[in-house]
């Protein structure tokens, strides 16, 4: 079980591979009119410590333990609580949004058609009615622009979240994104913060046609100055839609066309997912199957198979594209010796790529087999349905390279 | 002495009182139907959208409307999503420009007088002096930083020449908890807020004291507590963060509106576009100020765009708008003050194009001489500058001599020398800056190449610079 501390501004014994920096607890308190935001030390169940911040801490308390804490095989449902609710992903996403909209008002969405729409996938339905046409704003068919108004409302004060349509979309707020989104936290000299949340769906839906079936995590992952997270269930599409709300930092949150629908039972309390963390969907011993999204889906299906063939997968769902949790790969590599990472993305520049990379770079000596990568051609996605199916991994390669690492 | 009774709202005296919201005052409730209501369940939503967008509606009548004037045979308007537009068997072009180009608002004469019939809102003699003296500051600022740049102190410097008024003139007229959101060519704002000579120099020479920690290149001033947001390189992407920061303050319905500054070549961009549209549609009470200074680095006005200027556009969008002599700091001041108080108190944004020129190079990597004749740099800095124009001015008023002028140039001269020296001498940001603030908190990769360069510098420390602290 893990447990948590509030503490404000504790220094303590770090391990190296945290990612954070003791002497920069300070955040700079300039647009926070709540002043100070106390910071909680997350207490791992296998023993490692992280750091969050909550800004509410009378609810401290009422954070539910295993926010972060390794599951069997379930997808995400708590031994905290057996009642929960049941709901969809795209209500899980809507759950958290407005929850944190309660919380905080200085939350405001922006983008095309989430007003009285609701949004394109439903996920702003009913937060105009609520909220009120400003906060959540439709705005005209100018990405880089509302890109760029969110950035400027987030430097005096806002924490806007911009919705894209379809992250495809977002290429033509790249320059927004890189230049300034990125950066001016930077080249102000801390001065001014952008606490901005960007998020939309992505990756291949059913024959959605080449331009909006594109996996912008790989473009975006070298800008320095943002997060990027991936959300695959409703837990945790609730949990970082949170947690990216109340960062600091600009955050990318990777939605995927086809897991809106997915059903789950999350917790009534309320819970934040960690934006640094992988998450463990199924502990083993032979293999590591990294992966994100919803190539998740087809891992663990291609799992029942390798199960009933007599091998043991550890999957682990990489959620956080950047920065990498290099601690839990890392710890899972030292255990298997083996790596497959499955991924949407295309073969060429893909995060399947970098996280290639950072593996042999960290954990060579761990390691008993190359690392296999699994992913999309470099083709940009077809119509046909046949055709789009042999574009994305399928469960049965995912089978045959499993096979093959572990011969 | 004269008296300079200046006037007020300027407001009644233009032309562009929104002669299309009588049109929709026409309308029936149940046409125009993709308007909205901004609602806002705080009742005390401050900014009411103007008529046409008082109604929220469900549904479209695409078909013929009976003709609520005259008979329903001659049926000479349609309800057209978006309000009733009226037909006309005469087919015409609407003409690419008009015959006559916008008239731009004046106020002083090339002597520094007013003219006989103008209207221009009042500037005290503290306010006038203030004025000058930041104009002249940035004047020598320019000169001095310029210099030193050939001089190989500072490593890049662009001037303001010929575009003081447009700097101090609008700062002067809004206030300090107005956000500034500038392109580059606009430090006269942060100095007329109150950053002094060495806070500029510590930037240009990125030392230690520089509020942007020594990581861009000079002029790429910023400043959270002067509400003036850190010059980012990239033309016209400011013009959204204006909208959005706008935006925030109508959330937080502040008495305060956001002020963004580009150039002629600046309305190229798309983010000029959107900007304005967003602002008009989302009702932003943001001023867009225009330097149309008529050169972007080597294009000329001619190959940048073919409408009259930048204040036509403003029409396009919805957008007030107002052509304005840039070299003229009352006219300046008078529309800027003018605006503001139209962008707070109706909730619109306004588009102001001073008309002025760039009487310096685009910046120390540029030769204007290579482009443009010199005499016609030459005739714009003598014969329209601005600061000229304004001390006859306060000449005239009595509040102002050839001594006290003397006093503060040498004295501001000596001031900035003074700066500077400081500046150079200071030390440098510490090799931890490199790699602080990319996030709030410094991610465990960043500290492992940290690290490693540390490790690099102690093994080749002949290879780095000895001035920059480990």
């Amino acid at each position: 079980m893990a447990a948590i501390f509030l503490g404000v501004g504790a220094a303590t014994a770090l391990s190296p591979s945290n990612c954070f920096d003791s002497k920069k607890f300070q955040l700079s308190t300039r647009r926070s009119l709540s002043g100070r935001k106390p910071w909680f030390l997350v207490v791992r169940s296998d023993g490692s410590v992280n750091l969050g911040s909550n800004q509410r801490s009378r609810r401290t308390q009422q954070l539910i333990t295993n926010a972060v804490a390794t599951k069997a095989d379930s997808a995400a449902s708590t031994s905290a609580s057996k009642q929960g609710h049941e709901l969809l992903l795209f209500e899980a996403l809507r759950e958290g949004l407005e929850e944190e909209m309660d919380r905080d008002p200085h939350v405001c969405v922006m983008g095309e058609d989430v007003g009285h729409y609701g949004g394109s996938y439903k996920v702003t339905k009913g937060l105009a009615d609520k909220y009120g046409d400003l906060r959540v704003l439709d705005t005209p068919i100018a990405e880089n622009s509302f890109t760029g108004m969110g950035i400027g409302a987030a430097m005096t004060g806002l924490r806007p979240i911009v919705e894209g349509m379809n992250m495809g979309f977002l290429l033509l707020a790249f320059n927004q994104i890189s230049n300034n989104c990125g950066m001016l936290h930077y080249t102000s000299g801390g001065q001014f913060t952008i606490p901005i949340v960007i998020r939309g769906p992505g990756g291949v839906g059913r024959q959605l046609g080449a331009e909006h079936s594109q996996r912008l995590e790989s473009y975006f992952q070298s800008i320095p100055g943002i997060q990027m997270v991936a959300c695959s269930t409703p837990y945790n599409a609730k949990g970082l839609m949170k947690a990216a709300i109340r960062s600091e930092n600009p955050v990318i949150l990777f939605e995927h066309v086809l897991l809106y629908n997915l059903k789950e039972r999350i917790p009534d309390e309320e819970y934040i997912c960690n934006l640094e963390e992988a998450e463990m969907v199924r502990p083993g011993e032979h293999v590591t199957i990294l992966t994100y999204s919803r190539m998740r889906y087809h891992v663990m299906q291609a799992a029942k198979t390798l199960v009933n063939k007599g091998y043991d997968p550890e999957v682990i769902d990489i959620r956080s594209l950047k920065p990498f949790d290099l601690y839990t790969i890392g710890n899972s590599i030292k255990k298997t010796h083996r790596v497959l990472i499955v991924e949407e993305c295309m073969r060429t520049g893909g995060i399947g790529a970098s996280l290639t990379a950072a593996i042999t770079e960290n954990f060579h000596d761990y390691l008993d087999a190359p690392i296999v990568c699994l992913s999309s051609q470099d083709v940009p996605t077809p119509y046909a349905g046949t055709l789009e199916e042999w574009t994305v991994v399928q469960p049965a390669q995912i089978v045959t390279a499993v096979e093959q690492l572990c011969q | 002495m004269k008296s300079k009774v200046g006037l007020l709202s300027l407001i009644k005296q233009s032309s562009c009182t929104c002669s299309m919201n009588s049109h929709y005052n026409k309308t029936p409730l149940t046409a125009a139907p993709f308007a909205r209501a901004f609602k806002s369940p705080d009742s005390n939503f401050r900014f009411s959208p103007s008529l046409f967008l008082a109604r929220r509606f469900e549904s479209i009548k695409a078909g013929k409307q009976l003709d609520s004037f005259g008979s329903s045979v001659n049926n000479q308007f349609l309800d057209f999503p978006g309000g009733r537009v009226a037909f006309t068997p005469n087919m015409r072009f609407i003409s690419e420009s008009s015959e006559e180009r916008i008239p731009c608002y004046r106020v002083l004469d090339d002597d520094g007088q007013p003219f006989p019939d103008s209207s221009f809102v009042k500037v005290s003699e503290g306010v006038a002096i203030k004025m000058y003296n930041d104009m002249v500051t940035l004047q020598t600022m320019d000169t001095i930083f310029y210099e030193a740049q050939r001089q190989g102190r500072i490593s890049f410097y662009l001037t303001t020449s010929g575009e003081e008024a447009i700097n101090i003139a609008s700062a002067a007229a809004i206030k300090n908890d107005d956000f500034v959101v500038p392109q580059y060519r606009e430090p006269g704002v942060l100095l007329w807020r109150g950053f002094s000579m060495q806070e500029f120099a510590n930037q240009c020479f990125g030392n230690k004291a520089d509020y942007g920690k020594g990581r861009q290149m000079p002029i790429h001033y910023g400043s959270n507590k002067h509400n003036y947001f850190t010059v980012s390189s990239t033309i016209a992407t400011q013009l959204p963060h204006a909208v959005g920061a706008a935006y925030a303050l109508k959330m937080d319905q502040k008495d305060a509106c956001a002020v963004t500054y580009f150039g002629d070549g600046g309305t190229s961009e798309g983010d000029f576009h959107a900007a304005l549209n967003f602002s008009a549609v989302t009702e932003a009470p943001v001023i867009f100020i225009c330097r149309n200074n008529g050169w972007a680095i080597s294009t000329p006005i001619s190959d940048q765009f073919r409408s009259d200027g930048a204040v036509v556009k403003g029409r396009a969008y919805g957008v007030r708008s107002i052509r304005v002599d840039g070299n003229d700091a009352l006219a300046i001041y008078s529309a800027v003050h003018a605006a503001r108080e139209m962008a707070i108190g109706e909730g619109r944004p306004i588009l102001i194009e001073a008309l002025t020129y760039r009487v310096g190079h685009h910046t120390t990597s540029d030769d204007s001489t290579k482009y443009r004749p010199v005499d016609e740099i030459e005739w714009w800095r003598t014969t329209q500058d601005p600061v000229t124009r304004f001390r006859k001015w306060i000449e005239s008023n009595g509040w102002w001599n050839g001594d006290i002028e003397s006093e503060l140039r040498s004295s501001v001269r000596k001031q900035i020398l003074h700066a500077l020296q400081e500046a150079e001498k200071a030390e440098k940001p510490p090799i931890s800056d490199l790699f602080t603030d990319v996030y709030d908190v410094s991610p465990s990769n960043l500290r492992e190449q940290e690290h490693s360069l540390r490790e690099t510098i102690k093994k080749h420390p002949q290879d780095y610079p000895s001035n920059v602290p480990i």
